[in-house]
């Protein structure tokens, strides 16, 4: 098996059946339980990490066949300081969860969005995020939480 | 084995456990010496295991404080997203004048003798803890106010609080909570009637938005949920159940099963029921075939080679086309069971000038809550077990537990754990009985995970059903009379199913000389249960479309009729908050329609539409802006929701629940249904059974009207207005009342 990294640490799977999807193997194998199961057939985007910068569905990764990927899940986001992104404190400034199952996912699509597009318009934000399902329909804050992370991260005025 | 605390006995070594927030760190930091304690426990989860530093004193029941200024109050009732491990900790801290930011909040164990009862549902946490934790705030201020002055040789009269710290005006000195708190822990606890309470405008937290305090640990991953459970040598189990409800696993190739990679264990569990239909909410768990293994992926992937052989005798053969045949043949008539009347409805209805009766349908649908059932349960040799389950009755599930497993209610352990949404599905805790008696059987610690699948094939459903609704006005346009037809599914033919069917509602029959309700039942025994607004959620689109239609029919504006229907100002039984009050009614009415602008001139294929529904003890208006195209595609631009329930405890707490039931609302009413066929579940996962996305979201505007009525609850009234504001909407656009959810049976989409 080729290398894997994980929030900037090699990670050793190679105990493990190559066919495990990469979501069961940050919870069950490495702990990492951030990272959430909604459906398994990549409909839900609760299970959603950073592969190389981009958002993937890790309920559809087999171990096996990441080759020299480089890994970020929702806890590697933050510094090891423990600072958190703009997203992320966006997030908590806008009481954006309600049960916050859906969360981790939200953010890891939210994050590669904001990596590739700093600047998002309404409908950018939409169709990066129309992946992932919050039940609990959190969806204005979600949005609103995006907006003013870019809005802080271009130098502007977050509120 | 005996883990206490179901966070101690996480993992730790999970990578991203090594990282420790800078909040986090300040607030660790802040306790001296506990600080290596804490962090060898689990780094990133210390808000909640706040250590109990030995000079922390407990004030009363809720409150503890240490020396260092640390207060940590604990929430007595299960979180499932409806936001009561924030909100109710804050009714505390108002009356204890605590500086929020000193705040750490806890799970409460589960004590019915310290915290009567804890469950979550029927938005009755707000109301029922409000006394309560008020006084609690009040006492442990009380104390400290007492100890304050001891220390400081003043009387207390003298003293005055304020962000956790007690100050003497007349000398200029202050001490805070924590210098007092040893102090006060020692002394006697006042009278709850001798402590007076804050008075609204004294309020300094309450009605504010205060971020959930749980965000931080959800923002970055940490481990909170059910599913995020982990204890020592825990294993993995899937438990498979009959495609068709209520089969019986009669064998299965379990030899087979045992060969795969990392498998355990497999066995058939015979289930506590041998009928289709069963009580969700009692004792009873279905027969299915058990794979124990060293992990989930392990145990799912192993369950793609099972084979199992059913004896289908007495599963359930429910079709929902042949309820809906049923229905429509019986529906014109009056029903089998006169449920409750008044007056004379057929002699009113004869005698009106205008007269209306239209049919109302709307199917089952699923809680789809985002986490999938799941529970950790360890059963220990010597015949106890401790469970952590994301559980909306954690009591309840206790009692179950002890039956099924034929043991005392206390050789149960059972944590309250942050559930990944509950909408009533969590009621009912047979997946934590599933994961009991799997524990049992393999004598080692097993976390039951279920999949998308096993939750919507399994679901306790909101029971589709049919309302028949008649009504009679006279010639100026009033409401003179009332009948109401349900039909609604029932297992034995004599009551409905949980949830299922119509209960008294105040409006509009109270206001009515002439008002019935008959019931029929159609044989059904697919499991159903309470979904947020159970009852309500259907009811209010039947009730508030069809009023619509009488107010289109006699010509009348929609705002005007509703008012009129309302009548005197009245609270139907004064003095309890769950009855209607049509004054509280006809402001939110008078309100949401004044915020959109009721009445102005709309773009072409454009309209408003208004709602008004009152249900656990919410007033609610809802106002919608919605376009429709030729091609039946809806777009709805902006929802109001102008709500009446008392001062609000968390201001951004309530407007999103009310914001995810605008959500919630439209997702069902445009597309969600469940269907089965010869017992089966046609739905399976989120392919089939669409939930609204963000790119659909209206704009939505929430506003509180204020009132000092008791407060109440808002994780549910506010989602019966949205299907029927919607459908008004519509019908004012294109001419075609809706009267069947979801939309997308007849050719709408969104
Ligand atoms: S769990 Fe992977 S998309 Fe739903
Ligand atoms: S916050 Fe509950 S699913 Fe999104």
């Amino acid at each position: 098996m080729s290398k894997i990294t994980i929030n900037n640490k090699d990670v050793d799977l190679s105990g493990v059946d190559p066919n495990t999807p990469l979501l069961w193997a940050l919870r069950d194998t490495l702990g990492l339980v951030g990272t959430k199961f909604g459906c398994g057939i990549a409909q839900c985007g609760a299970c959603t990490v950073l592969m190389n910068g981009q958002a993937i569905r890790s309920c559809q990764a087999r171990i096996g066949q990441i080759k020299d990927a480089n890994i970020t899940t929702i806890e590697g986001l933050a510094d090891d300081e423990g600072k958190l992104t703009p997203l992320q404190q966006a997030w908590i400034d806008h009481d954006v969860p309600q049960c916050g199952y859906c969360q981790a996912g939200q953010i890891m699509s939210a994050t590669a969005l904001l990596n590739k597009n700093a600047n998002p318009s309404k409908d950018d934000i939409d169709a990066a995020m129309s992946g992932n399902i919050c039940r609990c329909g959190t969806y204005t804050r979600i949005v609103a939480a995006i907006e003013s992370a870019a809005a802080q991260s271009n130098g502007g005025d977050a509120s | 084995m005996v883990f206490n605390d179901p966070l101690q006995a996480i993992n730790p070594a999970g990578m991203g456990s090594a990282e420790v927030s800078r909040r986090e760190f300040i607030r660790l930091a802040g306790l001296g010496g506990s600080l290596v304690v804490a962090l060898s426990v689990i780094p990133g989860r210390v808000s909640a295991l706040a250590p109990k530093n030995d000079r922390s004193a407990a004030l009363n029941t809720y409150v503890e404080i240490a020396s260092d200024g640390q207060i940590t109050i604990l929430a007595p009732n299960p979180e499932v997203g409806q936001g009561v491990k924030t909100s109710l900790p804050m009714i505390v801290a108002e009356e204890l004048d605590a500086n929020w930011n000193d705040v750490v909040i806890e799970n409460a164990p589960i004590d019915a003798e310290r915290f009567g009862r804890q469950f979550a549902g029927g938005s009755t946490a707000i109301p029922m803890r409000w006394d309560e934790l008020r006084t609690m705030g009040a006492i442990a201020r009380h104390v400290l106010l007492q100890a304050a002055g001891q220390q400081l040789n003043v009387p207390i009269e003298q003293l005055s609080t304020q962000y956790s710290i007690i100050t003497h005006a007349p000398s200029g000195r202050s001490v805070s909570y924590g210098d007092v708190a040893q102090q006060a822990a020692k002394l006697a606890l006042p009278k709850p009637e001798n402590v007076p309470l804050k008075t609204p405008d004294q309020y300094r937290l309450l009605g504010k938005r205060i971020t959930g305090f749980d965000n931080h640990a959800i923002v970055t991953g940490q481990p909170l949920f059910g599913i995020d459970t982990v204890v020592p040598d825990m294993l993995y189990a899937t438990y498979v159940k009959c495609p068709q409800i209520g089969g019986k696993a009669v064998s299965a190739n379990l030899e087979e099963l045992k060969k795969r990679p990392g498998v355990r264990h497999a066995f058939i569990m015979d289930g506590t029921v041998d009928i289709a239909y069963f009580n969700p909410g009692g004792v009873d768990m279905y027969s299915g075939v058990a794979i124990v293994a060293d992990s989930t992926w392990q145990a799912l992937d192993a369950r793609q080679y099972l084979k199992v052989e059913w004896d289908t005798s007495k599963a359930s053969t429910d079709s929902w086309s042949a309820l809906v045949e049923q229905a429509n043949a019986i529906a014109d008539a009056a029903g089998a069971v006169e449920v409750e009347h008044k007056g004379n409805v057929v002699k009113a209805l004869n005698s009106s000038s205008t007269r209306r009766r239209s049919q109302y349908t709307y199917g089952y649908i699923s809680h789809a809550q985002m986490e999938p059932q799941n529970c950790v349960a360890a059963w220990n040799s010597n015949g106890t077990i401790e469970v952590w389950a994301p559980t909306q009755t954690p009591q309840s599930a206790v009692a179950s537990l002890a039956q099924v497993l034929g043991i005392e209610e206390n050789k149960i352990t059972l944590h309250q754990i942050r559930a990944g949404g509950g909408f009533g599905r969590r009621l009912d805790n047979d997946y934590v009985r599933e994961a009991a008696l799997i524990s049992r059987e393999v004598n080692a610690p097993v976390k039951l995970q279920w999949t998308r699948e096993d939750d919507m094939s399994y679901d306790c459903f909101r029971p589709g059903g049919f309302y028949a609704l008649e009504a009679g006005l006279d010639s100026k346009g009033k409401l003179l009379a009332w009948d109401n037809h349900s039909i609604a599914v029932s297992a034995d033919g004599k009551k409905p199913n949980s949830s299922a069917g119509h209960w008294k509602t105040d409006f509009p029959g109270q206001m009515l000389k002439h008002f019935r309700h008959t019931q029929t039942l159609l044989i059904s025994k697919t499991p159903t249960g309470p979904l947020r607004a159970p009852v309500s959620n259907t009811y209010a689109f039947a009730e508030q479309s069809f009023l619509h239609e009488l107010s289109d029919a006699v010509g009348r504006d929609h705002v005007e009729f509703l008012v009129d229907a309302l009548g005197e100002p009245k609270w139907i039984d004064k003095g309890n908050i769950r009855s209607l009050n049509t004054t509280r009614a006809i402001e939110v009415i008078r309100a949401v329609a004044k915020r959109a602008g009721w009445g102005k001139k709309m773009p072409q294929d454009r309209a408003l539409g208004l709602a008004f529904y009152f249900s656990h003890a919410g007033h609610i208006a809802e106002i919608a802006d919605v376009s429709v195209d030729t091609s039946k595609k809806v777009t709805v631009h902006k929802m109001w929701v102008v709500a009446d329930i008392g001062p609000i405890v968390n201001l951004s707490g309530a407007e999103n629940q009310c914001e995810g039931s605008v959500i919630d609302g439209i997702g069902v009413m445009m597309s969600q249904s469940i269907t089965m066929t010869n017992g089966r579940i046609d739905q399976q996962n989120f392919h089939q059974y669409p939930l609204l996305r963000v790119n659909k979201r209206p704009e939505i505007d929430v506003h509180f009207v204020k009132s000092d009525y008791t407060p109440t609850g808002i994780g549910e009234p506010a989602l019966p207005p949205v299907a029927p504001a919607i459908c008004n909407a519509i019908y004012t656009i294109n001419g075609e009342r809706i009267r069947e959810m979801p939309l997308s049976n007849l050719g709408y989409s969104i």
